[in-house]
């Protein structure tokens, strides 16, 4: 914990978080089932959707900015990135010849 | 589902272990009654905390896989000795490479890596315990049933069968319809639950609770490379999770992700278990250049030559662990832009290794070299691991290896550098801390013993095996004809697991003998060593440290030595310490897992809710747990430290 933090007496920030992460969800919801888009162009809006949610709540629930360790969690956060794509572009890059 | 098809039937072989496992069973509760020991049980190990006794319970039950594994390999050499054997039939056999593989990967290698790992990770960083003790014994407890599970299917429902990779098609419903490959599923799921919940653990452990003074470049060898495993494990293993729970979907409920049918994609399997299997054969790797690198340093009295560039090799091997795991499976088909690409990565790997391999040559180059048991196994790992690096190299080769794929080249690759690489370490490691385990030292003429009779029967077992797969010995093949001519390597490679099988008795009777006889610790301290763990006693106290030492430099302890105090504690000084309380639960639930696993395993779906209901229970009940441990005495403080001689 830094040494000015304070603890607020409502957790306004997570509220907020909730709502605007059921509001991203929802509107993931919509794009998929009634926007009425093209595959691709709700795959991309999902997505999108998904990395926002993402950074949203890491700054809203995972108190990402209030850790003395910010240097470690940076690392860890690019490398969890690094993996992520690794593993999902890799796979797929790899298992082309099949698809 | 009929008596005859729960216990497996049919075969002496089998019965003869059912008989010994109940013999065996009946030994133990009668033994733990008799000598009223089952409070002792209860209270000092099955609710233990302290990372040194989950340490021990994780070496102990290595151990015993060691037994296991080893056993199923005599048995497999015993079927290969000679062309056209009867000894194993063709189904009896791919169940034992399979448990074979798995047991020894993943229950003999890596609970030996993470014992050790328990046992001196927090005495090398200063610290009292690790950071979260209770999720330490759950990680332990689950393990331990994820072990036993996986080891009853050969008595219970039928062994797994279709290799320690688990291919599918061949490991899904419609090529292996019994239970075999669920207990594969689950057991491995348990178990790696465990590892996962170690790993966070120990990453938190070692950057939040090094003692003052302790930068990340001043930590010993092994803590580093202990750090980076938990990354890997950290980052690995949920792969492996989602991989065994799309297959128990496959197997349990008839999904279709791994099969041939309705758009499944039997490769994906092999894809995934890699982007796991990779990473963690370098889980198992890394945390043995640590104990050489330790053992290195200290038995040659010289500070770790290129202490930096030591680190810098392991974060560069980690990062490329990641990025290679398409070379074992290059002939899968994939193009040769893809095989291109992982040729080179691993290729890459052998950059960093090298590094460190010249890094301990230089470690040793004008050292005092004392030839210690725990030495020679450090000493033979060098040339023995580089033969397994350089046919790995080879192998590396995409186009060479569409010759060398699945040959008996490859299983000896892979036994040079697990064995020379990973077992090594641990019996290096193994003697090395025994006295902050046990308080006495293994005994160094039978340590000499085993280690000579392992490493020239390791050898001549899997020396032969490289011009067995250059002659077109495939891996997995059950027997063979005679017209061949594989006949006479057979015999010899035969011999060298007969070789190691003694060498492997003889440990375990210098276990046993040094607890009787061996050479009681009384220093703390048996192997002038460098750091920190040798500045407490042995065994040591379970509080570890009575007062937290400072670090001023790399190895720690010896700088203090070198200042001619030592390490002294300053009685004015001691401090009440507050230490976590002993808990059944973790016990208790992972037996609660055992039973949801063997449920799942049978389909027996009513016992396996039940069992996650206990499950639910136990982690509610800790939600509302207020215990927040309690607090040792100075004067017990003091006591403890005076007995041991420690204090002033």
């Amino acid at each position: 914990m830094g040494a000015n933090h304070h603890h607020e007496t409502f957790p306004w920030k997570h509220i907020v978080g909730f709502i605007l992460s059921l509001v991203l969800t929802f509107a993931a919801l919509w794009i998929a089932f009634s926007s009425g888009l093209a595959t691709k162009a709700i795959l991309v809006g999902i997505v999108v959707l998904a990395v926002l949610q993402a950074v949203l709540q890491l700054f809203m629930f995972m108190h990402v900015t209030e850790s003395d360790s910010g240097k470690i969690q940076t690392i860890n956060m690019a490398y969890s990135f690094f993996i992520a794509i690794v593993v999902v572009a890799g796979s797929i890059w790899t298992m082309a010849f099949v698809l | 589902m009929k008596w005859s098809e729960f216990f497996v039937t049919g075969e002496p072989l089998i019965y003869a272990a059912d008989v010994s496992i109940v013999l065996t069973m009946i030994g133990i509760v009668f033994v733990l009654t008799y000598f009223k020991k089952w409070k002792w049980l209860w209270n000092e190990w099955l609710t233990t905390v302290d990372h040194k006794k989950i340490g021990v319970m994780y070496i102990i039950s290595a151990v015993l896989m060691l037994f296991r594994g080893g056993v199923d390999a005599l048995l497999m050499r015993a079927q290969l000795t000679a062309p056209n054997m009867k000894f194993l039939d063709s189904q009896h056999y791919n169940e034992i490479f399979t448990t074979h593989g798995t047991i020894m990967i993943l229950f003999m290698a890596m609970p030996f890596i993470i014992g050790l790992m328990n046992i001196v990770v927090p005495l090398q960083i200063g610290a009292r315990d690790v950071a979260y003790p209770y999720l330490n014994a759950i990680s332990f407890w689950l393990f331990f049933v994820g072990a036993m599970l996986f080891n009853i299917a050969f008595v219970i429902g039928g062994s797994p069968d279709a290799g320690w990779t688990a291919y599918f098609p061949l490991a899904g419903n419609e090529f292996s319809p019994g239970v075999g490959n669920n207990y594969y599923a689950v057991a491995l799921q348990i178990s790696g639950i465990g590892t996962l919940m170690t790993g966070i653990n120990f990453l938190v452990t070692i950057l939040k609770m090094r003692a003052p003074g302790m930068t990340l470049m001043r930590m010993p060898m092994f803590t580093w490379t202990i750090l980076i495993t938990c990354v890997l494990i950290i980052f690995a293993f949920p792969v492996l999770t989602v991989a065994l729970a799309l297959m128990t979907f496959d197997r349990l409920f008839d999904t279709q992700f791994f099969t041939m049918a309705n758009g499944g994609m039997s490769m994906l399997w092999a894809n995934l278990f890699w982007i796991w299997g990779h990473p963690e054969v370098y889980i198992v790797i890394l945390p043995s250049f640590g104990i050489f690198s330790e053992v290195v340093s200290t038995f040659a009295r010289k500070r770790l030559f290129g202490y930096k560039a030591m680190v810098y090799s392991i974060v560069g091997i980690a990062f490329l662990s990641f990025i290679v795991w398409v070379h074992h499976f290059f002939t899968m088909g994939a193009g040769a832009a893809v095989n291109s690409f992982f040729s080179i990565t691993t290729m890459a790997i052998a950059v960093p290794t090298g590094v460190k391999i010249f890094n301990w040559l230089f470690t040793l180059r004008k050292g005092r070299i004392r030839f210690t048991t725990a030495m020679l196994w450090s000493l033979a790992f060098i040339p023995n691991f580089v033969i397994g690096g350089v046919t790995g190299v080879m192998l590396a080769m995409a186009a060479a290896d569409y010759q060398y794929h699945n040959s008996y080249f490859l299983i000896a690759h892979f036994h040079y550098v697990l064995i020379a690489g990973t077992v090594f370490a641990c019996f290096a490691g193994l003697h090395y801390w025994y006295p902050k385990m046990f308080g006495h030292i293994l005994n160094e003429r039978l340590g000499k013993w085993t280690f000579w009779l392992f490493m020239i029967g390791f050898n001549i077992c899997f020396f032969p095996m490289y011009f067995l797969g250059l002659m077109g010995m495939t891996r997995r093949m059950y027997t063979y004809s005679a017209g061949l001519g594989w006949t006479p390597l057979n015999v010899v490679a035969s011999v060298g697991a007969a070789l190691m099988g003694i060498g492997f008795i003889v440990l375990c009777y210098n276990i046993y003998y040094s607890a009787r006889y061996g050479e009681r610790d009384m220093t703390g301290d048996p192997w002038d060593g460098r750091t920190l763990e040798w500045a407490t006693s042995s065994p040591v106290a379970h509080y570890n440290f009575a007062v937290i030492p400072e670090v001023k430099d790399l190895d720690a302890y010896w700088e203090m030595k070198k200042s001619g105090k030592g390490f002294e504690i300053d009685e004015e000084k001691l401090k009440p310490i507050h230490m976590p309380s002993n808990s059944g639960r973790p016990f208790l639930i992972s037996i609660a897992f055992f039973f949801a696993g063997f449920g799942l395993v049978f389909k027996w779906f009513t016992l396996a809710i039940i069992a996650a209901v206990f499950i639910i229970l136990g982690l509610i009940l800790r939600s509302f747990d207020d215990d927040d441990g309690y607090y040792i005495s100075v004067d017990e403080i003091k006591r403890t430290e005076r007995l041991t001689g420690k204090g002033a």
